[in-house]
Order: structure tokens, then sequence, then C-alpha cells
């Protein structure tokens, strides 16, 4: 039989299969698509909930933070500012939820049936970005409110997106993994995900932050991300050492999420 | 055994899970910190990967070999717990082997669950996509098979409609149906066919049957002797992990329903309201027999207990085949008989006369129940070989076609 696949199943770790993956691209597919459609079935504002997570924390920080507390936002109306720092932290926050619940909530395809694993987490952190592009939209219209035009750079959205993506899908795929021998990971990841962003400038600026705290504040790899993505929002200059620094603690998080994963990868279907 | 020309080869198989190894025991963070901190040395020769001892783990399949030909059906036989679930388990690389190695030449779909990845809120529609792409298939391929899946199915007119509002046989039909069109080369089947009506099991098993016909290999699960019969070419048995016997269909489904210890009263439907204590065989003239005759009328004695009062309980007998197909039945009402409903321990015999079973093997299977619940069930309660008794009937040799002989008329005319 030459044209047939063959496979062999013995113990220990198999390599990284790169060309199986590709053989399921399309499952990919139908799982982000699942992951999407079933999130807003049978709720009366479906998909608006996507705009509205953001939108209303906008609402809520404006009020207590822009106008009570007046936290200085770099120059621009506190709305369009915290906005700016919700909508990618809201897809961080989303994509690494879904990815390190997504082995436990999906214990059937681990247990009953063999799919490349990784796409389990990853369809995810895919089914967050439409929720991030709805969202999008919402900052367009902000913007053009404030009267703030487009600008060029909006091109770097493209891989600022990305590197966030990576960023929660690293960290996902080790929660995932932990989270499929202790439970307590999915308690601890909404009160997690809730430090981390206070930890990040989201709703106030990096400038509020002393200087000789500044190296430490940009080990958080969401802090350079953040930063960027409003720099590049609003036109100015991208700190793009504060952003490779962020990058690189990005690289050996998602790579200590990548190495959990695969070293209990083959223990799963025994442990779930 | 040669693996030339096999499309699935297993070789020196084996799995252990860990039964109270303390990684496992441990299911909460707290509790493995707490650990940490009270053992750390132990904790850390638990992390090396030997450091479990034999006690804490049990092997669930060992040293398991065999392969299939591409168009064999090969039937997966044996008692549960005998390792079947982890065998299919293993080839459809759920989990991974503890030792051995599994060769496979081509796409391995399994059915171990009907519909997995199945989403009540998705429609059918969705859901075959969904199901089709777990199984490996690309989105081209179900895009062409879509029609005739739906249509084997029978759901084309809730295609649209969440499977939430399924019937289950609907949903099974849909799940069965989306992986006999996948094509694999390796088809792995577990107990499916035990849900769905009489019609969609036939045309389950007519489906299967066409993938064989196609070179394709298939790997039936099933306590469903008569269905392994049908539809397996081949069949293996397991019995606690081992691979016990590799034979043809027949001969593997008789050793695995005659092959228990006796009596084995223990695993019946027990309610602890009456049950049965033992079966015996005996002669006319009351004496213990191995084997009957035939032509000889023989006697089972039944012994069974009510533990409190009991009253409108019946007992009955049935015979079975050795494939385990009832054959007829028998008890107490048909000849208006009453159990003595008081507490307490009862004998009761059953005259078999001579002349009507033909020799071969049964199984007997035992009932005591009341019209609202079973109290106890043995099937088989005992397994019996009827030797050929002195008569024309054995003629031509013990082999006579079926199982039981009835007194027909026969007249001749010219």
């Amino acid at each position: 039989m030459p044209a047939l696949p063959l496979t062999v199943l013995e113990p220990g770790r198999r390599a990284f299969d790169v060309g199986e993956l590709w053989q399921y691209r399309d499952l990919l597919y139908f799982l982000t698509k699942r992951e999407i459609s079933i999130r807003y079935k049978q709720s009366l504002l479906g998909i608006s909930w996507a705009v509205l997570q953001p939108l209303m924390t906008m609402v809520v920080f404006t009020v207590f933070l822009g106008t009570l507390a007046k936290v200085p936002s770099d120059g621009v109306p506190y709305p369009v500012f915290s906005y700016l720092g919700l909508l990618p932290w809201t897809y961080f926050s989303n994509a690494l939820s879904r990815a390190g619940t997504s082995l436990v909530s999906n214990s059937n395809l681990l247990s009953k049936v063999y799919v490349p694993r990784v796409l389990i987490p990853l369809s995810g952190v895919l089914s967050a970005l439409v929720d991030f592009a709805c969202a999008f939209g919402v900052l367009v219209g902000l913007m053009f409110w404030y009267g703030l035009a487009p600008q060029l750079s909006w091109l770097l959205f493209a891989p600022l997106v990305l590197l966030t993506a990576l960023l929660a899908q690293g960290v996902g795929m080790g929660l995932a993994a932990l989270n499929v021998q202790f439970r307590d990971v999915q308690h601890a990841v909404p009160f997690l995900l809730q430090l981390w962003m206070f930890a990040t400038p989201v709703v106030y600026p990096a400038s509020l932050v002393p200087e000789k705290w500044r190296l430490l504040f940009a080990m958080n790899p969401m802090t350079g991300v953040i930063e960027a993505y409003r720099a590049a929002a609003l036109g100015r200059a991208v700190d793009f050492a504060a952003l490779g620094i962020s990058a690189a603690v990005a690289a050996v998080l998602a790579l200590l999420g990548w190495w959990r994963f695969r070293s209990m990868e083959r223990v799963f279907a025994d442990v779930v | 055994m040669s693996s030339e020309g096999a499309s699935l080869t297993v070789a020196g198989l084996g799995k252990r899970y860990r039964v109270s190894g303390p990684r496992l025991a441990t299911n909460s963070l707290r509790e493995a910190l707490v650990d940490l901190v009270k053992a750390p040395w132990r904790q850390l020769r638990e992390l090396r990967a030997d450091a479990t001892t034999e006690e804490e783990t049990f092997w669930a399949l060992r040293e398991v070999d065999f392969s299939v030909r591409p168009g064999e059906v090969l039937g997966v036989v044996g008692k549960n717990g005998a390792g079947k679930s982890t065998l299919l388990k293993l080839l459809a690389r759920i989990t991974e082997p503890t030792e051995g190695r599994i060769t496979l030449h081509g796409r391995v779909a399994s059915l171990l669950e009907v519909g997995t990845g199945f989403h009540p809120e998705l429609s059918g529609r969705e859901n075959i996509y969904l199901n089709g792409t777990i199984l490996g298939m690309r989105k081209r391929e179900v895009d062409q098979k879509l029609d005739e899946i739906v249509a084997f199915a029978e759901v084309e007119r809730f295609l649209d409609t969440p499977v939430k509002r399924y019937s289950s046989g609907m949903y099974v039909r849909l799940a069965f149906a989306v992986a006999a069109h996948l094509e694999p080369e390796i088809l792995l089947v577990d107990e499916v066919l035990a849900v769905g009506d009489a019609d969609f099991q036939a045309k389950c098993l007519g489906k299967m049957g066409e993938v064989a016909r196609h070179g394709r290999t298939i790997l039936f699960v099933s306590h469903n002797m008569a269905a392994v019969q049908r539809l397996c070419t081949r069949a293996i048995l397991l019995e606690r992990g081992r691979l016990t016997l590799d034979a043809d269909p027949r001969t593997v489904t008789q050793r695995y329903l005659g092959g228990e210890e006796r009596p084995r009263f223990e695993a019946g439907a027990r309610t602890g309201k009456a049950q049965l204590i033992a079966a015996q065989l005996l002669s006319a003239a009351g004496e213990p027999i191995e084997r009957p005759l035939s032509t000889e009328p023989f006697v089972i004695e039944l012994d069974y207990t009510f533990p409190t009062a009991a009253p409108g309980t019946r007992l009955g007998i049935g015979f079975l085949s050795a494939d385990g197909v009832p054959l007829f039945t028998s008890n107490v009402r048909d000849v208006g008989l009453e159990l003595p409903p008081k507490p307490g321990e009862y004998r009761a015999r059953v005259t078999v006369p001579g002349g009507v079973l033909l020799a071969g093997q049964y199984h007997l299977a035992v009932c005591l129940w009341n019209p609202r619940e079973v109290l106890d069930l043995q099937e088989p309660a005992l397994s019996l070989t009827v030797d050929a008794g002195p008569s024309i009937l054995y003629i031509d040799g013990p082999d006579r076609k079926g199982f039981v002989h009835l007194p027909l008329t026969w007249s001749l005319e010219s």
C-alpha cells in the first residue's frame, strides 16, 4: 500500500507535526466558527455583547477615573484613551480565558477522538478576534466623534494583534494544560486577569508610573503592546524599545506555555 | 504473525494506568502544594517516570499482538473491563501506549462515541461539517458527501434544526452517517449499534459490510454476539487485558459465552427480594449429570430463596443457542403454578422431554420476576452440551441443522 499514510504509535514524545496541522486546517475553521456561533446563541443582544463589554467598561472608567479621579490621559479625551487600552485588553483577556478553559470544556475532543490538541486553545484565541473586530468598529466611531483622524500608523495594528494573539495562545496553552490536571486554574484565571489589567496601563497612562519602576513595568508583555496600540492609533511615535522588551517576554512566556502543553499532551485523555 | 500487507499491526501492546498514584489522586492544586510542603522528598521521587510501584498501577492491556488485513472485519469480544475500549483508544491515538507499537496504514476513523463534537445548539448541517472535520475530513469532502450523509441519516427535513431538538435515534443516525461516509482505510466501531431501531441497525451493518468489501478494515467492538457473527470475518477475545483467542467469529463468540466460570450467580440483576442460588442438571432418575442425551429426558433443578415475602413472583427458564439467540422460554405460569409467597428457600424442577433438543451447545437463562420488575436474572445460569442419542435423526452424523426437533407429519404422494 504505497500511497497510504503510515502512522506508527509508540510510547514517548512525538515530534510536532506541522503537516498534520495543515491537514486539519478545516477543523480549525469549524471549531472557531462553533466557538463564535454558540457563544451568543439564545441571547437577546447576540454579538452586540462583543461591543458592549469594552464600551460599558469604558463608560465606568470614564466616570470614576476620568471624571471623578481625574486620571491623566496623555492629552486625548479620556473615553478615547481608555477605550484604546480596553480594546486590546478585552481581546487579550477573552482569548486567554477561552484558551485556558478550552481543553476542559472540550474534554470529549480529548477523550473520545484524536484531533491535534493545539487546535483546541487556538480556536478560542481566534474566535475572540471576531469580538475584537466588532469592538474595533466602535473605536473608529469614537475617534470620529472626538475629531481624531485615522492614521497610516493604523497598519501597525496587524502585527500588534498578532503579538497579542501569540501571547494569549502561549499562556493560554500552558493554563489549559494545567487546568486539565488542576481545575483550580479556571477559578484563578479571572482573578489573575483582573490583577494583570491593573498592572498594565489600560485605564491609566504609563507615564503615571515612577521612572525607577519603568523597566519592571515593561516586563509585563501587555504594557508595551497596549502603549504601542495607543501610539499607533493616535499617530504618535511608538516606543519600540519598550515594545521589544514586551515582545521578548511574551515569547518566553509563550514558549513556557508551549513546553508545558507539549509535555502534558500525551496524558490529557488519561487525566481529564 | 505476519504483518506483511496488513493495514493494522499491533505488537507487544500494553497500556498501564495508575490506580491510586499520588499524582493522580491529587486533584487540586492546594493538595498538591500541601503534599509538596509535607513531603518534598517523596514528591521529587514521584516526578521521576519510573517511580510508580506495581500496586499503584494496573495493566488494562498487555502483550497484545495481532494484525488485520484490508477487507477484514475484526470483532473484538470481551467482558467489561477486559481492555476492549482501551485497545480502541490506543488505536484511535486518544491515549498513548505504555509499551509496544501500533502500525497503521491509512486514515483511521473512530466511532468510539457517536457524535463527538456535536454541539446541541448547532444545526444538523453545522454539526455534519464539524464532526466530519473532527474525524479528519476536509471541508471539500464533506461538501461532496453532504447529500449522501443526509439521505443515509434520514434527516432531510431537519437539516437546519439545532440537534438538541433531534430524537436520540436521529442523533445517532446522523453521527453514524458522517463517520460511515468518511471512507477511512481503518474504521473503529464501538457499540454504536446499541442505539437506534432495528431498521437502522440493519442499515449500519449493511454499510459496514459495504465498507469492508471496498477493501477497508473494520474493528468492531460489541457485546452483540449475533452481530459479531454476522458481520465479522475474524474475531479476537480479550480477557483481563490479554488476547486469549484469535479465530473465526463463531469459535470466539462461543468461547466468550461459554467460557465463564459457573455457577456465577453474583452478576445477576439482584434486588435482594428473590434470588437464584443454584442450577443443576439431573437425569430423569435424579442423578446429577454433565451432558444429557438428546433422546433422554433430563431435569433442571433450580434452588432459589425469598429473603422476604414475595407474592406474585414467577420463575422461568429460557434456552439460548451457543451464539446467544433465544430459542424458547418456559415459566411456572404456563402450567398454572404459583410459587410459595412466604420467605424461605425453595427448589423447583423442570423436565425437558427427550427428543426435543437437538445435539449441540446451549445456554440456559433463569429469571425470577414479578409484573413490576426483574428480581434476579442469570444469563446464562448454566451452559450445557447435549450429546446425540441413539436416534435416526443422527443417521448422517451429529451435526444436524437447527436446535429443536418437532414431531411433524409427512406424507408422500406419487
